[in-house]
């Protein structure tokens, strides 16, 4: 196997401020499958191409945001060894093992907090549960997408985007440490040395997550779906529109990763991306650098600025 | 119909109307006001908040993490989550109401990737 070490992003954990509303939305308007609730309360959602048992946890509190994000590693070994790694690295904090079953059908979890004040967590068991795809077995002879698709339908919950302040202590770990490449970057500052903008991946995809530089600790910018075609993204335009969905921007491009995108909110002010394209990435693919001047396309390729809600609205 | 009420917003001196089946920022929305700063609409991102110093309303839930109960209890609300029952005299104040006020430029809006915790931490205003 060529990609090991972490898979990728493998859930994000929500926080909403109604659960009822948050499932219309997440459910009916986007179009994942919910697929498990527990005692607590918590709703667990999958996107339809994920093989996995979810990828979405919702969970009804008294303030928006993300609580976590989990990352699927390729053994338990791994799990082991990678815990051990973010031990001893001294970039990490409010490190914790969570039981195997704490969420459905997975197995433990190794959590610990980034410089960036965010929650993260590596796991290396989760039940496949298949895409319904299959038509002589679940995984045999499968037609290219299931019958059952409503709503937007993203085939699978992509990446998040999180703004806290330390992001040289959260990029130092996450690519010494984790093994992510820098695929792209943004420069600004009076000598256009300082990072603001860090967009890092561990597979073939351009970014597995991105992190800006701003003041705050722990905050989450969006979590992203991916769309198969531009298409797509206008036809998800649409849904969000005959929906009453709150826009934020788009549909446009960014710049960066070259995806074609369009952000949205969810009932309780959680930004929401769908997107399609991007290119190719490899580990010896040279970083990209977006100077500070050139900001704006970089963001929003079409509009060419940025927008005040981009930096300040975020939950 | 529901009944219109008149929200008068004291940081310009705009006037809109709003109905008590509509949220504040909804109803300047579609009357292409630019009076509150417009965020996530859904009372997450704290960028709407006002303070309420006239009128009567009913409210829905707000996120804890951009309006406490010691602000709430001062009047201080979400304008994307507050109905009218009573004409309203508001302000804005939330994390975008200087820049509405000032139309800040360019410079100073890259900036606040860099700017310390203390200069510009969004929801320490009082
Ligand atoms: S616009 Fe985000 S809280 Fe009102
Ligand atoms: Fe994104």
């Amino acid at each position: 196997m060529a990609l090991t070490g972490v898979l990728r992003p493998g859930h994000v954990a929500l926080r909403v401020l109604e659960m009822e509303p948050a499932l219309k939305h997440y459910v009916d308007v986007l179009g994942l499958a919910e697929v498990a609730r527990d005692k607590a309360g918590r709703v667990f959602l999958k996107a339809w191409d994920e093989h996995d048992h979810h990828s979405v946890v919702l969970r009804e509190a008294d303030e928006a945001g993300m609580d976590y994000m989990g990352w699927r590693v390729d053994s338990p070994a791994t799990l082991k060894k990678l815990a051990a790694d973010i031990e001893t690295s001294g970039l990490a904090s409010d490190m914790a093992w969570i039981p195997a079953g704490e969420h459905p059908a997975t197995g433990e979890r190794f959590r610990f907090t980034i410089a960036t004040g965010h929650a993260m967590e590596l796991f290396a068991e989760k039940d496949k549960v298949g895409n319904d795809c299959g038509t002589d077995g679940p995984d045999t002879n499968p037609n290219p997408w299931p019958d059952n698709l409503h709503g937007i339908a993203p085939s699978r919950f992509d990446h998040c985007l999180l703004y806290g302040d330390d992001l040289d202590g959260a990029v130092k770990l996450f690519r010494d440490v984790l093994g992510f490449s820098l695929a792209e970057q943004i420069l600004a500052g009076p000598d256009g040395n300082l990072m603001i903008g860090a967009f890092l991946t561990c597979s073939n995809k351009p970014h597995d997550i991105a992190l800006i530089r701003q003041p705050v600790k722990g905050k989450f910018h969006h979590a992203s779906f991916i769309l198969g075609s531009w298409e797509q993204v206008l036809k998800a335009g649409d849904i969000l529109s005959r929906n009453k969905v709150s826009l934020d921007i788009g549909p446009t491009r960014h710049g960066i990763t070259r995806g074609e995108t369009i952000y949205f909110f969810d009932p309780s002010g959680n930004r929401n991306e769908v997107f399609s394209g991007g290119y190719i990435h490899y580990p010896d693919k040279p970083t990209i650098t977006w100077t500070e001047q050139e900001i704006g396309p970089a963001i929003f390729y079409h509009d060419r600025k940025l927008n005040e809600r981009f930096l300040q609205v975020f939950t | 119909m529901t009944q219109e009420h008149i929200v008068v917003l004291a940081n310009t001196g705009e006037t809109f109307r709003c109905s008590a089946g509509e949220s504040v920022l909804a109803a300047m929305e579609r009357v292409r006001r630019k009076g509150i700063p417009v965020g996530c609409r859904n009372g997450g991102c704290g960028v709407c908040k006002v303070e309420v110093i006239e009128g009567q309303f009913t409210r829905r839930k707000m996120s804890r993490a951009v309006v406490t109960a010691e602000e709430e209890a001062r009047g201080r609300v979400l304008a994307c989550k507050i109905h009218p029952q009573s004409n309203l005299r508001i302000q804005a104040v939330g994390k975008m109401a200087r820049t509405v006020e000032a139309q800040q430029d360019r410079t100073s809006f890259v900036s606040g990737f860099m700017a310390t915790p203390a200069a510009s931490q969004p929801d320490t205003e009082t």
